[in-house]
């Protein structure tokens, strides 16, 4: 019994990553008809917008100690934080410290500009051109971004830790009277899972509540009635690309204390969060979001020890099996509609 | 300084077993890149000789590559006369004079393994047949190394593995063209089960958490043999998919499994993530069957301890060299690599070079650049003033044996390049082995022609 609630804990965890993932392009998906192989990058490039703020709040001058020497015998440098000089020592740790949640702020401008130059600078070219070139050139525009990064960060993974208010697990164990430390869950994998809800929410009150929304959402439904009712619809979408990449770069950031930024993550992600999206429902956010969560649970699952010891390599191939087994059974995905990608 | 054991009979009773066999062999290699007057392939023409540096430059370990590269860099040019001389100042062998080998300048070619054997294999190949390699060195996998190795053995190249810590390399996968001065992952085990049971005791559960690869299964092996020598219990073996990057799902029933260490069979990128996957999940701060739960990491890098931050702290690991040592040859080293690039050389840094040094040397003593000759030079070789103390080029299964670092996460470093302590320097010793104990045969010396 605990090992199912703890399975079932990963798996919601690791559901809502591809959740995340999944929605912002099926949002790309259902507004531009573009199969977007760089959102996988758009992950990444978030998770990096932590990076570059920590080197931001980080940045300092150097001053010369003479009583330390460095590896060389030299006398020591070292480097002072100018937040130090501003705010104190006790107040620049404190902020550094919570550069992660502060790295949302940050990364919110910055994903939309990129998604909205992204869209207007490349992928609007492709929107009348076939499925296969859409996918290769954003597929090459992916390697183009990892390579960027990694020219500027290296190959090796960055750390950047949770805030140290949230180190350490919580003992769902107790709470549900089981034996202490039986089960225990890490606060911030528990954040991520409610941050994921959070921004789920949030996109579907955006496209069910708001006038921009309701546009969107008949634009989707019927693009060209919209356009004839004097609405500049395309710009709409082009904001939607902007408010997927966002989402995508948030997903990103928050992950950051889960796994090191390194800038190949965004690759790692993309192929299940396509299955993820199929299984779901070509153009269906809800199913996108169902899916995540579904195939999330069943990877958890297929990676006990146990299962693993009777099926050997299951939890690589068990995410492939389900959406397998779904397509045959349910052709448009688990809430899929009827005449998407169906010409 | 120990004295080669180099001889022209033995040189020429080698290449002669050689060329037999050699005859006898599927070929290949096309006999037109072997130069048929020298009797051995890419016998340098001119005055100068070609070694192939071939490191990951692309993919995970792309930074350990560029590691490796400054380090061959640095060799080159300490062996063409450049900078202050290095760690050539400090071996024992006098014969390096800083005018390249044999008197040839010494020019190279570099080649991207990306971390995938077939990639390595290729670009190895392309360095020998289109720039007339005479050597072949580098690599960041085991993986990588083996093929790598095959490929050189089948050539008639001499390769001088990089860094490679699995057993197989110089073990079943041997070749009589493949040298390692890096150590394994037996050398692992032995080194820290003695340490892990004077600070854990010796009453303890492990659950192994293992890359699923050659060197995986080796190092998995290595430390589970050593520790249940003294006592300890496995209480499980997971396998983990190389490709793995989210760990929770092997991390999650560690603590219900009953065990109260966890060993990190992982490398690279592997190892961040499953080390922080581990110090999320709570394992350092737990109990278990009334013990503080322990983590332990058998093969620690200085820039993968980098990647994991502060999780290392207060970890245990082995390591095959550290930068913080304070023997003449290491001080040298770090010197000339730290005033040339500005920050101390990684342990893959470290082999590199030495291995660059080493084939230049075995070159000058058996006075050819014939793989068989430097491989009779090498084998059996004795030296010291490289960093690691006495060390030996055991001639049964070309491995050099060496003193073993034992090493822990630093609880407060200085620098961000003082990440790991050294807690104790394991005798070569004791960590020496049978040569048969891995399988695998030599084969004889190819020399290509």
């Amino acid at each position: 019994m605990e090992a199912i609630v703890l399975q079932l804990l990963s798996g919601l965890d690791g559901g809502s990553a591809y959740a995340l993932i999944a929605l912002g392009l099926t949002l790309i998906f259902g507004t531009l008809g573009v199969v977007n192989f760089a959102h996988g990058a758009l992950f990444m490039i978030g998770s990096f917008c932590t990076v570059v703020l920590q080197r931001i709040l980080s940045s300092s001058y150097t001053i010369i100690d003479e009583s330390q020497k460095d590896f060389l015998g030299n006398p020591l440098k070292v480097q002072v934080p100018y937040m130090q000089d501003w705010f104190g020592e006790a107040a620049s740790a404190s902020i550094i410290d919570w550069s992660v949640p502060l790295a949302i702020i940050f990364a919110i401008p910055v994903m939309l500009v990129i998604g909205i130059v992204m869209e207007r600078g490349l992928i609007k070219h492709f929107y009348k051109r076939p499925h296969a070139d859409q996918i290769l050139v954003t597929f090459g525009l992916a390697i183009v971004l990892q390579e960027i990064i990694k020219y500027f960060f290296g190959a090796n993974p960055i750390p950047a830790p949770a805030p140290d208010a949230f180190k350490g697990s919580f003992d769902f164990g107790q709470l549900l009277g089981f034996e202490a430390n039986r089960i225990i869950y890490p606060y911030w994998r528990l954040v991520y899972f409610g941050f994921a809800a959070l921004i789920i929410t949030g996109v579907f009150a955006f496209l069910q509540f708001t006038t921009f929304g309701m546009v969107v959402r008949a634009g989707m439904a019927d693009r060209e009635t919209v356009g004839l009712l004097g609405i500049d619809i395309d710009k709409r979408f082009t904001m939607m690309f902007g408010l997927a990449a966002v989402v995508a770069g948030l997903a990103g950031v928050m992950y950051t204390p889960i796994n090191s930024p390194n800038y190949h993550m965004g690759m790692d992600f993309l192929v299940i969060s396509f299955v993820v999206v199929v299984v779901g429902g070509m153009g269906s956010l809800p199913g996108a979001v169902l899916a995540g969560f579904v195939l999330g649970i069943l990877q958890s699952f297929a990676s006990m020890r146990e299962v693993i010891e009777f099926l050997p390599g299951i939890n690589q191939v068990v995410i492939y099996l389900a959406a397998i087994v779904i397509l045959l059974t349910r052709p448009r995905g688990l809430l899929g509609k009827r005449g998407v990608m169906e010409d | 300084m120990s004295k080669s054991n180099f001889t022209r009979r033995g040189l020429l009773k080698t290449s002669a077993v050689a060329g037999g066999a050699a005859l006898a062999a599927p070929r290949f290699f096309s006999p037109s890149w072997a130069d048929g007057h020298a009797g051995y392939l890419n016998a340098p023409q001119g005055d100068t000789v070609t070694l192939g540096f071939n490191v990951p430059q692309s993919g995970p370990y792309a930074d350990e590559g560029a590691d490796e590269l400054r380090a061959y860099e640095l060799a080159v040019e300490h062996l063409n006369g450049g900078g202050d001389g290095g760690m050539m100042n400090t071996f024992s062998s006098k014969e390096l004079k800083g005018n390249g080998i044999l008197g040839k300048k010494v020019e190279y070619v570099t080649g991207d393994t990306q971390t995938k054997p077939d990639a390595a294999r290729a670009s190895a190949k392309s360095m020998i047949e289109k720039d007339g390699a005479i050597m072949i060195t580098g690599g960041s996998s085991s993986g990588v190394a083996v093929a790598v190795q095959a490929l050189c053995q089948e050539a008639g190249i001499i390769f001088m593995a990089g860094l490679t810590h699995s057993n197989d390399t110089t073990g079943k996968d041997k070749k009589a063209n493949g040298f390692r001065h890096f150590f394994n992952s037996y050398m692992s085990g032995a080194a820290l089960a003695p340490i892990l049971g004077a600070n854990y005791g010796t009453d303890r559960k492990a659950y192994h958490l293992t890359a699923d690869y050659n060197w995986g299964y080796t190092t998995e092996e290595a430390v589970r043999t050593s520790t249940e020598a003294m006592g300890w219990e496995t209480v499980a073996a997971v396998k983990t998919p190389l490709a793995q990057t989210d760990f929770k799902d092997y991390v999650a029933p560690v603590l219900q499994s009953g065990a109260d260490v966890l060993v990190l069979n992982h490398y690279g990128g592997n190892m961040v993530n499953s080390l922080t996957s581990a110090v999320q999940f709570g394992l350092r701060e737990a109990q278990a069957n009334g013990q503080d739960f322990q983590i332990v990491v058998p093969l620690y890098s200085r820039l993968m301890a980098k990647g994991a931050g502060e999780n290392v702290k207060g970890i245990f690991g082995s390591t095959n060299w550290h930068w913080s040592l304070t023997d003449e040859g290491s001080k040298a080293f770090v010197k000339s690599f730290g005033e040339k690039y500005g920050f101390p050389p990684s342990q893959a840094a470290h082999t590199c070079y030495v291995q660059t040094l080493l084939y230049a040397d075995a070159a000058e003593r058996a006075g050819t650049f014939n793989p068989c000759g430097i491989g009779e030079a090498l084998e059996g070789f004795e030296f010291d003033g490289m960093g690691n103390g006495p060390t030996l080029y055991r001639a049964e299964d070309h491995q050099c044996f060496k003193d073993v670092l034992v090493v822990k996460g630093k609880e407060n470093p200085t620098s961000e390049f003082d990440l790991l302590e050294i807690v104790e320097v394991t005798p070569a010793a004791q960590v020496t082995y049978d040569a048969s104990i891995f399988g695998g045969e030599l084969g004889t010396c190819n020399p290509g022609a």
